[in-house]
């Protein structure tokens, strides 16, 4: 737990204009009282069943086990939710508060755009007007999302300042907050930005890991060796390491986007790599110059092309109770299509990071042993950078 | 007594409204960015908040985040601040203000920054992005320096926080007149009057009232009940229209003057 202003260990804080201090007090204030009251828990846990689809299913990944010839491997289906990832846990926890507090307008930003439709989604649900902030370059990228978000009466607004991805659309989600702050809730998609979202955003994510806990011991019998997630801002991470942060013998591992490789400077793997200093309203590990500067992460997923990263997955990289690696684009295109081709499931690119390395994992370690993988999204929302990959390839032969 | 304090002991005893001037250190260059500085101090700015440029600004409207764009591919950093600083201080004694986001300031080390900075002859530091509640680790560094850390109050605050980073602050209090980021106004809303008016009575510090102005019109009303105004993005602006230019220092020169002839 962070301790009362929001800060894990030198991490964290809020670090954020004057203007935007009230609110986030009000934030805190309201949080606290909806997570006490049962009626908000009843409500939610209802749409999470009814709506959402869960529990998602833990499944056991049979060939591609036998493929790894190692650990048993483990899936925990995040891209069998509602909106086809693990952010509308987060979105109907927050746009059910953000009513309960009267705001009649809500904003976010999205980088692959899942945080986007699954924001676009609940506010639908809610009858509560959204706008959505996005980089030019994810809009490009991720086309497919943008259209269902417009689908669902969301406004999309593409930004076009700086590297034009998820960073310059928080940038914006925030500017628009300041302005508007006394009306609109910002409902921000990761466990990063100032106190309270990084410990909101993971106690509204933290149902992967106590369905993911329940459902392996009854599967195996036992805690996993292992538990596997994708780290951009952290939240699918920080969703399922919550569960097993208090049994020191399950090891935790976050995978960073690596980009065109480490030593390229095109990635973003900003706990591998990066320097502390403060972003987005927190203290955190960030991808920066030696004079402060903010710089341009890549990744081939858009989820993960951002160069900072949640608080707590600063902490727990500093305590070494979860261990942080990445994986680059070539390793995690090859992470999709070997669970295409062996189990039949087409993950997100950056879920598709964290089967790379699990598979990668799963053969070092003994048959005994096992590895669950949390699988945040599922790909169809990547089809066209694919499709662009396998033509680039061609193009090329 | 620091030379913030003095600047508005003086404004105060002269019976006028002061003048903050806001521009971005090293827009466009290092060199022009100085020859505005001199300008503006010479048309009679009572203080200048030198702006250090960060890639993400995000209290800043397009104005000023264009400026920053500017500084930065001009190669500016809290160093060359520092250095433009020193260049102003051969030739000027008008107190400045170090305005800027925390982690160029963090990268650089609070207690050498703050060391380095009084070297340099900077008089305080306003901190966008740091509110009260993390000034912990910044404060001690700022006042073993001697320099004035100064605070910001917005129309959201609420009179408890602003009575609380009166007590913690030092130099003048920066109000924030409008919910919303730095940029060019034609107006103020008209709740702004009463809101200086309630913070001036409240707090020890004098109180400077920012954000959207940009006229001398604008600065004279703001000032009603306030010890001075900042103007930033409307002086960013004569900067982006000139750039190097020979003409712009002159038009900056008469845009200050303007005002300032608006708050005697």
């Amino acid at each position: 737990m962070p301790d009362p202003a929001g800060h894990f260990g030198p991490f964290g804080g809020r670090y954020v204009a004057e203007t935007l201090m009230s609110a986030l007090i009000e934030l805190e204030k309201a949080y606290r009282a909806a997570w006490r009251d049962r009626a908000f828990h009843r409500e939610l846990d209802g749409l999470l069943e009814n709506y959402a689809g869960r529990p998602t299913p833990l499944y056991f990944a049979e060939r591609l086990t036998k493929k790894a010839g190692g650990a048993r491997i483990h899936i925990k289906r995040e891209d069998l939710a509602h909106t086809g990832s693990h952010k509308i846990n987060n979105t109907l926890g927050q746009g059910l508060l953000a009513r309960r507090m009267g705001k009649r307008r809500v904003i976010a930003e999205t980088g692959a755009g899942q945080h986007g439709v699954a924001t676009a989604t609940v506010c639908a649900r809610m009858g509560i007007p959204c706008e959505i902030y996005m980089g030019e370059e994810d809009v490009r990228r991720q086309s497919h999302n943008v259209f269902r978000m417009r689908l669902l009466g969301a406004r999309v607004n593409p930004v076009t300042s700086g590297s034009r991805t998820l960073k310059d659309a928080m940038n914006e989600a925030l500017r628009d907050w300041v302005t508007n702050v006394r009306t609109t809730y910002y409902l921000i998609g990761s466990t990063a930005g100032p106190h309270p979202y990084p410990e909101m955003v993971r106690d509204f994510q933290s149902v992967i890991g106590r369905e993911a806990l329940r459902q392996f011991r009854k599967a195996e019998g036992k805690l996993p060796t292992a538990v596997v997630a994708c780290v951009g801002g952290g939240s699918n991470a920080m969703g399922i390491f919550t569960s097993f942060l208090r049994y020191p013998r399950v090891r935790l591992y976050g995978v960073e986007a690596g980009g065109l490789g480490l030593s390229s400077g095109k990635h973003g793997a900003t706990l591998s790599r990066g320097k502390v200093g403060v972003l987005h309203g927190s203290k955190s590990f960030l991808l920066q110059d030696s004079d402060g500067q903010i710089l341009e992460a890549h990744s081939i997923s858009a989820g993960l092309d951002y160069p900072g990263v949640g608080p707590e997955h600063a902490w727990l990289k500093e305590t070494g109770r979860a261990k942080y690696h990445s994986v680059t684009d070539a390793q995690a295109l090859a992470g999709f299509s070997l669970l295409s081709r062996y189990e039949g499931i087409q993950p997100a690119l950056e879920s598709s990071h964290a089967v790379a390395f699990a598979y990668r994992l799963a053969k070092t370690m003994r048959p005994s042993e096992t590895v669950l993988v949390n699988l945040s999204g599922r790909g169809d929302k990547d089809m066209g950078i694919l499709m662009e990959m396998q033509e680039g390839a061609r193009d090329g032969d | 007594m620091t030379a913030i304090d003095a600047a508005f002991r003086r404004l105060r005893s002269s019976g006028e409204k002061g003048l903050v001037v806001y521009l971005t250190a090293g827009d466009p260059t290092p060199a022009a960015s100085l020859r505005y500085l001199r300008a503006a101090a010479d048309a009679g700015a009572d203080l200048i908040e030198v702006g250090v440029p960060f890639s993400d600004p995000t209290a800043d409207g397009p104005m000023i985040e264009a400026a920053s764009r500017r500084a930065l591919s001009s190669g500016m950093n809290v160093a060359g601040a520092l250095e433009l600083v020193r260049s102003f201080r051969g030739t000027h004694a008008t107190p400045i203000v170090l305005f800027g986001y925390y982690n160029p300031f963090y990268r650089y080390g609070w207690p050498f920054l703050c060391e380095d900075a009084r070297e340099a002859g900077v008089d305080g530091f306003l901190v966008v992005d740091l509110p009260f509640e993390e000034r912990g680790e910044v404060l001690p560094a700022i006042r073993k320096a001697g320099l004035d850390w100064i605070p910001l109050a917005a129309p959201t605050s609420g009179m408890e926080r602003v009575l609380a980073v009166d007590r913690e602050g030092s130099g003048f209090l920066y109000l924030i007149s409008v919910t919303g980021v730095t940029g060019v106004r034609k107006a103020l809303p008209p709740e702004v009057a009463a809101w200086t008016r309630k913070v001036a009575k409240a707090t020890r510090l004098p109180v400077a009232v920012g954000f959207g102005i940009s006229s001398p019109a604008m600065a004279a009303a703001a000032t009603r009940f306030a010890d001075a105004a900042v103007v930033g993005s409307a002086c960013v602006k004569i900067v982006e229209r000139n750039g190097r230019g020979p003409r712009g220092p002159a038009e900056l020169s008469r845009f200050v003057r303007s005002l300032k002839k608006a708050l005697r």
